[in-house]
């Protein structure tokens, strides 16, 4: 299936030759006999825009969750950088990692939720430093600097000392993309970033994340926005039922999508 | 709106189209004189009553002078604090021990965890007390060593625990099971995504308990808890049954078996803990406002809506857990 990966051109910087990002080989995830991913290989480089998109139980998000070990694989490899996610690789068996140490494996990968899941209890600024604070054990004076860069921007360095309850969903959203990037990550997962914002509040986390495409972050983006995918991404992926139906250059794939199940879709989206 | 309505024939004219006869604005409201009638006479069943408890012999408010400042008194109010605030404390700690593991995947924590429920909620404190007071009948001696050997070392249960530990204790693991149940209300009541950001963040278990989700439990935790330490005040009476006898209450009964006069005594043991439950209250006021922090009033504006939905949903949750305690089982 990993020929499905076509390679869009002007992605790759210096690392042309290094491993992948994210590479997925016959990924399958079940919850009991419900089996949500079936055998999906993927491949994500450095540098790369991925948009995942499909209706909504495709397995967007579940496959977006095993890429950091939210959610455990029933089989196949998940790698990220190199290194599978959540186990550790001896001989032919990937042994499952302690908790803690699977825990350090995702301070480098950043991951923004459709719900924002902000910290209610932490002004903004609180929120971006918590993690380098105690996770990276950052000084207090480094975290807060490098937190209030952050916020700058993402357009709310004036909000810094708001409480989340205070802030409108497209300004929360914001601060949690701010939060990820305190942690310096090598990739960042979009869980739906878009779809709990009133519609006017849409574009300004869109700004934010083309801002951050820009920069040459690693990025793989559930979503439902189909100009941003077109705009933005280097590759479009299209699930349905567990399985990738379709994979290519977003442009070309939403002008003329090939597969019957992708044309039903977009049909109805765009 | 205006020009649309004084456009169309049709419309009967509303009060407001451009020409119409002012509109009346003087509001009447709706007068209550059954309220006024009500409270009139309520007032006066409480003057007459307090007039009449002034007067009245069987009072004995001179003796209530007397006693509410003896050093016995003052004394037996600082060790019922005492009983309180070390049982309270045991118990919160067990309470959360006790939580966390009914929340264990390990089947073995989470029955061991369910019964202890079972058997200190489903039992009476006093007798529990009872048992407490008879543990150096059933254990004469605390052995260190292996079981079913000669041990290290023996000491007697009474040398190693007097009464007022064994009626902590007793008290203690009482609270426990009650403050489980209220600490499990309040880590169900932080929503799944707070820990999933934290662990998404880097978070251990341990670090995302502590910096995320028991912040935002505490405000759901400490209603009901400020409602167990009063509780716990009250119940630190019945620990006659250990028999400890220095507490409040059975302090002033003593004092009152031997003057004879029990009802002066009763008013100063109940100015006594009035005075106490106030303290904890405001003690509670603080700490509540202290974990308030990111649902309150935005400095340059006033509450948001959201901020009163999310308050009455914790609200109800801390009802729940107040309800299952009190409704289920007589203590």
């Amino acid at each position: 299936m990993s020929e499905q990966t076509t390679t869009p051109a002007g992605v790759d910087e210096s690392a042309a030759s290094s491993t992948p990002m994210v590479l997925a080989e016959h990924v399958s995830k079940s919850f009991g006999s419900n089996e949500v991913l079936k055998d999906i290989s993927l491949e994500v480089r450095r540098g790369e825009v991925l948009c995942l998109v499909g209706p909504s139980g495709s397995g967007k998000s579940t496959f977006l969750r095993c890429i950091n070990h939210l959610e455990q694989v029933s089989s196949g490899r998940l790698s990220v950088d190199g290194t599978p996610v959540g186990y550790r690789e001896v001989g032919d068996k990937l042994y499952e990692m302690h908790p803690k140490d699977a825990a350090k494996q995702r301070r480098d990968i950043g991951m923004v939720f459709q719900r924002f899941n902000l910290f209610p209890h932490m002004t903004a600024l609180e929120n971006v430093m918590e993690a380098p604070t105690q996770v990276k054990r950052v000084s207090k004076a480094k975290a807060k600097a490098r937190a209030l860069e952050l916020l700058a921007r993402v357009g709310l360095a004036e909000r810094a000392d708001y409480y989340p309850a205070h802030l409108s969903g497209g300004q929360q959203q914001r601060v949690a993309i701010a939060r990820a990037l305190a942690m310096d990550p090598k990739l960042m997962l979009f869980d739906e970033p878009t779809s709990a914002l009133d519609p006017e509040l849409v574009g300004e986390v869109l700004d934010v994340m083309k801002e951050l495409a820009k920069t040459g972050m690693t990025m793989i983006v559930v979503t439902h926005e189909m100009g941003f995918a077109r705009e933005v991404a280097d590759t479009l992926v299209f699930m349905d039922g567990g399985v990738v139906v379709e994979t290519g250059d977003p442009r070309e794939v939403l002008a003329n999508p090939q597969h019957a199940r992708t044309q039903a879709f977009l049909s109805k989206v765009l | 709106m205006n020009d649309a309505s004084s456009g169309r024939a049709t419309t009967p004219a509303p009060a407001g189209g451009p020409g119409a006869a002012p509109v009346p604005t003087k509001v009447v409201r709706l007068r209550h004189p059954w309220r006024i009638v009500v409270a009139v006479l309520l007032l006066a069943v409480v003057a007459v009553f307090i007039i009449d408890a002034a007067q009245r012999e069987a009072f004995d408010w001179p003796n209530v002078g007397k006693y509410v400042f003896d050093q016995r008194v003052s004394q037996a109010a600082g060790f019922t604090l005492l009983l309180t605030v070390l049982s309270m404390i045991i118990g919160v700690v067990l309470g959360v021990i006790l939580a966390v593991m009914r929340q264990s995947p390990n089947p073995v924590l989470k029955s061991i965890a369910w019964v202890w429920l079972w058997v200190f909620r489903g039992t009476p404190v006093y007798v529990q007390l009872v048992f407490w007071g008879l543990l150096s009948t059933i254990y004469t001696s605390i052995d260190l060593g292996v079981p079913f050997m000669e041990p290290w070392v023996s000491y007697p249960t009474t040398a190693l625990l007097n009464t007022f530990w064994l009626a902590v204790i007793g008290l203690a693991l009482n609270e426990s099971a009650y403050m489980a149940e209220i600490v499990r209300a309040g880590l169900l009541s932080v929503d799944p995504g707070q820990s999933e950001a934290a662990t998404a963040l880097g978070m251990s278990w341990g670090k995302s308990m502590r910096r995320v989700v028991l912040p935002q439990a505490m405000r759901v935790i400490i209603p009901p808890t400020g409602n167990e330490v009063i509780s716990m005040l009250k119940t630190t009476s019945l620990v006659t049954a250990v028999p400890f006898t220095l507490e409040l209450y059975t302090r002033t009964r003593d004092i009152s078996a031997a003057i004879f006069t029990p009802i002066p005594l009763l008013i100063v043991a109940s100015i006594w803990y009035l005075a106490i439950t106030s303290v904890l209250m405001v003690g509670q006021y603080f700490l509540e406002k202290r974990y308030a922090r990111g649902v309150g009033a935005r400095p340059d504006t006033g509450p948001g809506p959201v901020t009163g939905a999310m308050s009455a949903v914790d609200a109800e949750i801390a009802e729940t857990a107040i309800a299952a305690k009190h409704g289920g089982d007589a203590r």
